[in-house]
């Protein structure tokens, strides 16, 4: 059991700099996020993107920021789980809640703040016949959190796009077998990555089949085979597999947040704007998971919550204690 | 200014609007302001994400070609068809008449 005073759902830059506003406050975070990393949609989706509208930035680019709010963030020595996603939330009491990830990791937290974003980003699934009976550990896999898993393993990764050919090549150097089955004749991912593919194919280090769907899975208790499509030639073959990788991309879902008890609307998760809380007292919602009047989805928007979020949290967690706020610029950043 | 007509073909369900030609919309944001929620738009029209995926179905006058960046987008995709764009990238301007899409499921 993970033990901390606010459990932040969500790690992109929200969360982020929640963990400082919070830290100011002497207040220890661990932040919990589906994604195999920090910083949300900025790093997933567009880390080369610059970003124009943060104070004081003229231009930032999207994982430079990120970086810069882990740095900012890093004194106060906040802790991590990535890859799982939090299906329950129960409020034990006041200032008591645990909550509970797809995998069975447990968090007890004082405060829990959803900094969700759009929701959690669940991976495209291709329609493949006994695909999820395989998932959660039997074979099928829709991100790579541990690459030493496919050691000596017979991997098939599904997918044409930039993930899907660097997890192959990455992946022909550690597993025993690696094919990539791609449903067109070529690929359209960054050109370094399909040179280099194309070469390990040549060698014999990848085996690359192209306009090709998997079709259906197979296994008793595990994956033990897949059957692949061959479109243009209309043949079905059979081939032994161990995993089963599709790299389809992800798709943000609202997910468990839904079945908390709190007041949803389109998606969102309603709260009071003067602390940003939701309708479970000890329970915040920032950045673009929250909905108010004249809400705007922007970054800056949600460092501001995230500011107010901490006070209000603050004072939940030390109903007795009377707190002046202090400025950086007077008392610094003190690490704790 | 003439307005453009749009049709879409939604869970078999058909819908016709007439969208402005001059508030620099893209077709997303348009189906976005409409609540069709599988358009999800989550990388805000920069074709990154694949989330605003639709088959166009009938257009005048045609679309531009998709750029390389749409075309390596939209093969990420479990499923794509020959007539798949992303509606981020359909500008809805003077240079568009009429279109009819269809919003897949997946």
């Amino acid at each position: 059991m993970i033990e901390t005073d606010i459990a932040i759902i969500g790690a992109g830059p929200v969360g982020l700099f929640a963990i400082f506003e919070t830290g100011l406050l002497k207040l220890r975070c661990h932040l919990i996020d589906y994604l195999p990393q920090a910083g949300g949609q900025l790093s997933e989706i567009y880390p080369k993107k610059p970003i124009y509208d943060i104070p004081g930035y003229p231009s930032v680019g999207a994982q430079e920021l990120v970086d810069n709010l882990l740095k900012q963030a890093a004194p106060f020595h906040p802790t991590f789980t990535f890859g799982e996603r939090i299906e329950t939330l129960t409020k034990n009491g006041e200032r008591n809640f645990t909550l509970t990830t797809h995998l069975g990791t447990t968090v007890h937290a004082k405060v829990v703040v959803i900094a969700g974003g759009l929701g959690c980003f669940e991976p495209r699934k291709p329609e493949v016949v006994g695909l999820e009976k395989f998932e959660r550990g039997k074979g099928v896999t829709y991100m790579v959190l541990d690459p030493e898993k496919f050691r000596d393993k017979k991997v098939v990764i599904a997918g044409g796009g930039d993930s899907a050919l660097d997890w192959s090549i990455f992946l022909s150097d550690i597993a025993k077998e690696v094919t990539l089955v791609h449903r067109s004749e070529s690929f359209r991912a960054a050109p370094h990555s399909v040179n280099q593919a194309q070469k390990l194919a040549a060698e014999g280090k990848i085996n690359l089949l192209l306009n090709c769907n998997i079709q259906e899975v197979f296994g008793s208790d595990k994956l033990e085979q897949v059957s692949i499509n061959n479109t243009k030639l209309n043949e079905l073959v059979k081939m032994d597999a161990d995993n089963l990788i599709p790299l389809f991309g992800l798709s943000p879902k609202l997910g468990p947040i839904g079945e908390w008890g709190l007041n949803i609307d389109k998606n969102a998760v309603e709260v009071n704007t003067d602390d940003y809380s939701t309708n479970i007292p000890g329970v915040y919602a920032i950045g673009d998971i929250n909905t108010y009047k004249n809400k705007l989805k922007l970054i800056l928007c949600g460092f501001h919550e995230a500011a107010l979020m901490a006070h209000s949290a603050y004072k939940y967690i030390n109903p007795d204690v009377k707190y002046t706020m202090k400025y950086t610029t007077v008392s610094g950043v003190n690490e704790f | 200014m003439a307005d453009i007509s749009i049709q879409v073909i939604n869970r078999g369900e058909e819908a016709i609007f007439d969208a402005p030609n001059d508030m620099g919309l893209s077709l997303m944001e348009f189906l976005k302001a409409n609540e069709y929620e599988q358009i999800e738009g989550t990388c805000g029209g920069m074709a990154l994400c694949a989330s605003c995926h639709v088959r166009v179905l009938e257009v005048s006058p045609p679309l531009d070609e998709q750029s390389d960046d749409e075309l390596a987008i939209l093969e990420t995709l479990p499923i794509v068809y020959d007539n798949s764009r992303l509606s981020c990238q359909i500008k809805l301007n003077t240079g568009l008449e009429r279109i009819k899409i269809e919003i897949p499921e997946l």
